[in-house]
């Protein structure tokens, strides 16, 4: 019995995924098939095998393997598994009122994965999201890449570098939301004079550990959140700025200019307003559409034409579900409603995948159908953009975690009865439909 | 330009803007036109003379006078009705001298009318007036036992006076923990201490009812404004709109009802699918919450399948945008709609639900609701399926007077 505890744990550590991603070749035959790094193949297969894709293109091309395992989705869509580049689900708490500034706060010590919002989340066709401490804070913490492949703790969701070590970005904010009774900052001007004070300090940091490289002995103390801010520094940990008015989006690239880190604008309401400007200095914008404008202040002037005007000025635009403030089962949705409103369906099907994917540095993983890349995807029962289309199944690495003829499943896509109840424990190799 | 020009140009710009007499004679030619009272017509067209629906047909059954202004759209509604917002009351900006749908200095005032709080020149009173919505049940917002009165209101138009269907349409009342009281020794803090507040100030106004109808003239009790309104409510010639989320909120609504035998419309109900039974016996309409609230606290259970559960169960519902206390500050109820009809309404159940069935849930379906003749000239254009998410409304129009033409 000890044996096997151990053996559950190695598996947990080692990666559910890749134990659990099927041996044998699944084919997915007849589907419309929407790669985003391509033009839209209709009557296409997906091949994919060991959690990757295989290959893909139109029937007649692709020869299936004797043996796959075939699933026939004529008649259906397919599009690449669903990116949120800003999402709070699992009761997320990262820093606390002791001060505006605390790079030291990982996130991902603070989330609940048995919260219903991941159930919800799989069910919009969402595979891959960056959880993120909250705004009201200058910089509120480290930020979490998870795959929402389900899993009993929060390392079976890690994305992992080649390092080895679990993927995150730093979160930051400007504008109203951080600005409270001190020690936090009364004004704009003080907000960014502390993030400017806060980033000399590492760099002073930077140069010390430099210094030290060949004596260990005159290494600093370890600052742990210094240490973040350092890997923000050199390019590891890309900065996710909540942003705005049209000024305040103006500092944050002013402040990443003069420091030279990634920083990628969230929210970004007056980005329309200097969408020449964000052009210019080739920051990308992760937009969030709500129903309408207002709620505070600086969101007065918040457009749904906000992400065609970004598209056409040439900047790079994902969207988010900020979820709670969106529900990630409408996701979807919001990339149609950009589309309502002037941006192109392409560049809208984009904003919710690839895009977003690229923001946090997953381009070359995830974000589109395309061979060697991870098996994640969702299947539709039609047009993507259209209100009547329902999110079928969602796969993350060749495995799937949402299937809405499954009654439990299809609870958390449409709410109901015990829709709010935390998740049962999830088991690890053990199928209970199947008994296996 | 001289003073005097400048003063008549804002007149007559003035005159443009408000004044509904000031409206073209309008005509709208669709493709599909339903008119929420019979079959849709293919190709019809509804004529408007002086604010009021004066033609309704196929084309070739209708003439349009000489001299109209035409409009041309794929769809044309009605003009759509939000069965239960606080937009006007709780205004755009979120601080509070613009937010007015709440007053939380006692759990109980009924006599705070809406008509006194609602701005009709907010801007997102403006905002969804441009995906039609045409009408809107308004005013104080759940969140305290009894908030205050709600009205009924066009979305275009300068003073209260212009807008106002219904003054006082239902006293709103709140079941739910949204309206308890954290910490001592504010009441109530219970959900046990809040039915009996409620009980207690009911009883207070049956007595003061019965005092004003036995005592002579000069023995009248003092006018008790808040009384007053609960008498209206006991001669049910006001309804009690009682938000109540969980199950348990929505039983103690239905027995509330009972007890004093006052007319309720609940709101919200999230759980409303677990008492479909006791709703029905009871012969009580819902107005379901937005589709796309949050599925948290004593929402956490909502469906996106409840309005359509509630219809085919032969209940009278409604949809509407309801309270947001952050964002989006206010939603659009075609929206919230459309979700419905892609889970469990007809395309047709849905689009009654936000005209003909809310107006008669409403009990404004004399005015407003279906493309009627004699009606209010209301309607909604749109380039497509209105539900659909890339469709657009293209154009608004409230008593005969093109009110938006945006492509929104």
């Amino acid at each position: 019995m000890r044996y096997i505890f151990v053996l559950c744990l190695l598996i947990f550590h080692t990666g559910c995924a890749t134990l659990h991603a099927q041996s044998d070749v699944h084919a997915f035959i007849g589907a419309r098939l929407t790669p985003i790094s391509g033009e839209p193949i209709s009557n296409g297969v997906l091949l994919i095998e060991h959690g990757k894709i295989l290959r893909l293109g139109i029937a007649s091309d692709i020869t299936i393997p004797s043996g796959a395992i075939r699933h026939d989705v004529s008649g259906k869509v397919i599009m690449p598994g669903l990116v949120c580049t800003h999402n709070h689900v699992g009761g997320i708490g990262g820093a606390d009122r002791t001060g505006p500034i605390q790079p030291d706060v990982r996130v991902y010590d603070s989330i609940n994965v048995r919260d219903a919002g991941f159930k919800r989340t799989v069910a919009g066709g969402i595979t891959t999201i960056n959880i993120m401490p909250g705004s009201g804070h200058l910089l509120s913490g480290q930020t979490s890449y998870l795959k929402m492949r389900g899993g009993n703790t929060i390392e079976d969701l890690f994305i992992r570098d080649k390092d080895g070590q679990a993927m995150g970005g730093i979160k930051m904010a400007n504008g109203t939301n951080s600005r409270r009774d001190a020690p936090f900052p009364g004004t704009r001007a003080k907000s960014a004079s502390l993030i400017r004070e806060k980033y000399i300090k590492a760099l002073a940091y930077k140069r010390k550990q430099e210094a030290a490289k060949d004596d260990p002995s005159k290494m600093p103390p370890r600052d742990i959140g210094l240490e973040a801010l350092v890997e923000v520094l050199e390019g590891k940990r890309i900065v996710h700025h909540h942003t705005h008015r049209h000024d305040d989006i103006i500092t944050v690239m002013r402040i990443a200019k003069e420091f030279n880190y990634r920083v990628v604008l969230h929210h970004v309401s007056e980005g329309w307003k200097v969408a020449k400007e964000i052009a210019e200095a080739g920051v990308p914008c992760s937009v969030i559409l709500v129903d309408s404008p207002g709620g505070k202040l600086e969101a007065r002037d918040l457009l749904l034409k906000c992400p065609g005007i970004l598209e056409k000025a040439g900047v790079k635009v994902a969207l988010h579900t900020d979820d709670w403030i969106t529900d990630g089962r409408l996701f979807l949705r919001m990339a149609a409603m950009a589309a309502r409103a002037g941006m192109t369906r392409a560049g809208a099907l984009k904003a919710v995948t690839l895009a977003g994917a690229e923001m946090i540095d997953l381009g070359d993983r995830i974000g589109s159908l395309d061979a060697g890349k991870d098996a994640d995807f969702i299947i539709l029962s039609g047009d993507p953009l259209s209100v009547y289309t329902k999110v079928l199944e969602t796969w993350v690495e060749g495995r799937k975690v949402f299937d809405r003829s499954n009654p439990q499943d299809r609870l958390y896509a449409v709410g109901g009865y015990g829709a709010g109840n935390e998740l049962e424990p999830y088991f690890c190799c053990f199928d209970h439909a199947e008994g296996q | 330009m001289n003073t005097r020009l400048i003063l008549i140009a804002n007149a007559l710009i003035g005159l443009c803007l408000f004044s509904p007499t000031a409206s073209a004679q309008v005509a709208v030619r669709g493709q599909t036109v339903y008119t929420m009272s019979g079959d849709s017509i293919a190709n019809g067209v509804v004529v408007i003379v002086n604010g009021k629906i004066s033609q309704v047909g196929p084309a070739n059954s209708v003439t349009i006078p000489a001299g109209y202004r035409v409009l041309d759209a794929k769809v044309v509604t009605p003009g759509l009705i939000d069965a239960h917002a606080t937009v006007g009351l709780s205004g755009i900006l979120n601080y509070k001298h613009d937010q007015d749908q709440l007053e939380h200095s006692a759990p109980i005032q009924p006599e705070l009318r809406a008509i006194d709080a609602y701005n009709t020149q907010d801007e997102l009173v403006t905002w969804i007036r441009t995906f039609g919505v045409t009408t809107v049940h308004t005013g104080h917002a759940p969140g305290e036992t009894i908030s205050g009165q709600t009205m009924i209101a066009k979305t275009f138009g300068n003073t209260i006076d212009d807008v106002t269907l219904v003054e006082s349409a239902m006293v709103a009342a709140t079941l739910s923990p949204s309206a308890l009281k954290k910490g001592k020794p504010k009441s109530p803090g219970t959900r046990g201490k809040q039915m009996a507040i409620l009980r207690a100030k009911f009883i207070k106004a049956q007595e003061y009812k019965n005092k004003l109808a036995k005592a002579e003239d000069d023995k009248k009790p003092d006018r008790d404004l808040s009384l007053e309104t609960l008498a209206l409510v006991l001669d049910r010639k006001m309804r009690l709109l009682i938000t109540a989320d969980r199950a348990q909120d929505i039983a103690s609504a239905l027995r509330l009802a009972k007890e004093f035998n006052i007319d309720i419309v609940l709101d919200s109900a999230a759980e409303a699918y677990l008492l479909i039974d006791e709703i029905k016996a009871a012969n009580v309409p819902v107005i379901v919450h937005p589709a796309m609230y949050r599925a948290v606290g004593d929402r956490k259970n909502q469906s996106f399948e409840t309005a359509g559960m509630l219809k085919h169960a032969g209940i009278s519902i409604a949809l509407q945008s309801g309270f947001e206390s952050y964002v989006p500050k206010v939603r659009v109820v075609l929206f919230e709609a459309a979700i419905a009809a892609a889970n469990g309404l007809t395309f047709d159940e849905a689009l009654a639900s936000i005209t003909i069935d809310a107006a008669k849930l409403l009990r404004v379906d004399n005015r407003v609701g279906s493309i009627e003749i004699g009606k209010d000239g209301d309607l909604a254009l749109y380039d497509g399926d209105p539900f659909e998410y890339t469709s657009h409304c293209i154009g608004t129009i409230i008593n005969g007077q093109v009110v938006s033409e945006k492509k929104r």
